[in-house]
């Protein structure tokens, strides 16, 4: 018998003010850029200062959703087995610094702080330092499948009964090559267009952000949990006409049909050669289905999806589905199950069933 | 001297990242570890590196770096004897 998995808290540091999670998307900010940030929380808050001065922003931002998911869950530090963590480019910055540094200095002169946080899993290794957690410690770089892949790890070590509690999530920060490269290659949209009309921009490329979500999953259900974690499917290549029949196929294992789907939330990021994905499952078996977007919210980001994961478990907590990110006029209250999808240019294609419990 | 001693207090802030600390905070005197700044090793390596990267100055035995790194006053009589650049 497998144990059943169970979503305790959430935790955000997004391009909305969704640190402060005592609200629910009451006030969206829209911006009519190419590129967002997050909006920052006073980090002096959460860390000490002699801590956060070599921290990278994607760890500050991780130590703050984070702490912000343990204290919802009421979990102590040293009852959390294991902190699985989803990034597709780690502390990018230090990562770029460092590598510049090589180059302008000859290969001489390194110092140290810059390659400490220039590896990849230095934000799972920091969250853990600051805990005091000697449990399983891991990182997936599996680029806009990073998040779901740490996901899915916490999920199978939960029903398995390896673990009981496990902090998961994922980060990306965004720094200036970075931009300048997807700039260059067309990755990131040519001109600004406003947030709330992605899905008319009729352009190719994505508005990039950035932003940090974790959460707080067990296989014991606690008293507040935000929903039962049924399961997850990644891919990485998919055909337009195959991600119909792979959803269905999934939700088969789970002993249930497209009729049982309250709210499909779909990655729309509105770059018209890509979004035809979404268009795709939208139609035949889900067409009746409601349907939600987030990225207009949160940017395009190999994590991105821990956005739409945050705002599923929201839905469900709240019970609504906030007109801002309805697609189209169909809306169903308090939805039971939702399926989220998502993809980043035709690639990396990832399938979430959640449920109220 | 006292124009290399502003110097180094202001690359102590930039390259150690001691975003709160104002180059008027830091007396010539002042321990830079411990009590004083709070530096640690990490930083000492930082500042190894500096007195190679910016004044030619190669420490032969790391235990001369306590000496050194006490306070600015004491890095600024060091760098202003030995540098090369």
């Amino acid at each position: 018998m497998k144990n059943k998995v169970y979503i305790r808290s959430v935790g955000s540091v997004s391009a909305q003010k969704t640190y402060d999670n005592t609200s629910f998307l009451n006030k969206v900010v829209t911006y009519n850029e190419t590129v967002t940030r997050v909006i920052d929380p006073n980090y002096k808050d959460f860390i000490p200062p002699a801590a956060a001065r070599r921290m990278a922003k994607g760890i500050k931002m991780s130590t703050v959703s984070a702490k912000n998911a343990l204290t919802e869950a009421n979990t102590e530090e040293s009852e959390v087995d294991a902190i699985i963590v989803g990034t597709g480019l780690g502390c990018i910055g230090d990562s770029e610094k460092f590598v510049s540094d090589i180059i302008d200095n000859n290969e001489q002169f390194l110092t140290p702080t810059r390659f400490i946080q220039s590896s990849h899993n230095t934000v799972a290794g920091q969250i853990a330092l600051g805990m005091g957690c000697k449990g399983h410690n891991f990182t997936y770089v599996h680029s806009s499948i990073s998040f779901e892949s740490a996901l899915l790890d916490a999920h199978m070590q939960l029903m398995n009964d390896e673990a009981s509690t496990i902090l998961t999530g994922g980060v990306d920060e965004l720094v200036e090559h970075h931009v300048s490269t997807h700039r260059l290659i067309g990755h990131i949209k040519k001109d600004p267009v406003e947030t709330m009309s992605i899905l008319d921009s009729g352009s190719k490329g994505a508005i990039f952000s950035e932003g940090s979500h974790f959460f707080v999953v067990s296989n014991k259900k606690g008293e507040n949990a935000y929903s039962e974690l049924l399961g997850i499917r990644t891919f990485n290549s998919l055909e337009r006409d195959e991600i119909e029949k792979e959803a269905l196929s999934f939700l088969k294992e789970q002993e249930m049909t497209s009729d049982d789907i309250d709210l499909l939330i779909l990655g729309y990021n509105g770059d018209v050669e890509f979004d035809t994905y979404y268009e795709a499952l939208s139609q035949e078996s889900f067409k009746n289905t409601p349907k939600a977007y987030f990225k207009h919210l949160s940017g395009e980001f190999d994590t991105a999806s821990g956005f739409g994961f945050w705002l599923a478990n929201k839905i469900l907590k709240h019970g609504f589905v906030p007109q801002v990110v309805q697609l189209g006029d169909s809306s169903k209250e308090a939805p039971q199950t939702i399926l989220i999808y998502n993809q980043y240019r035709g690639e990396n294609h990832s399938l979430t069933l959640l449920k109220k419990c | 001297m006292s124009e290399l001693k502003q110097q180094l207090k202001e690359k102590i802030i930039e390259q150690l990242n001691l975003e709160d600390v104002a180059v008027d905070e830091i007396q010539d005197n002042d321990p830079l570890f411990g009590e004083g700044l709070g530096l640690d090793s990490i930083d000492a390596l930082e500042l190894i590196v500096m007195l190679d990267k910016d004044y030619g100055i190669k420490l032969a035995d790391p235990k001369e770096g306590r000496k050194i790194f006490e306070s600015v006053q004491t890095m600024a009589t060091y760098i202003e004897a030995n540098r090369s650049r």
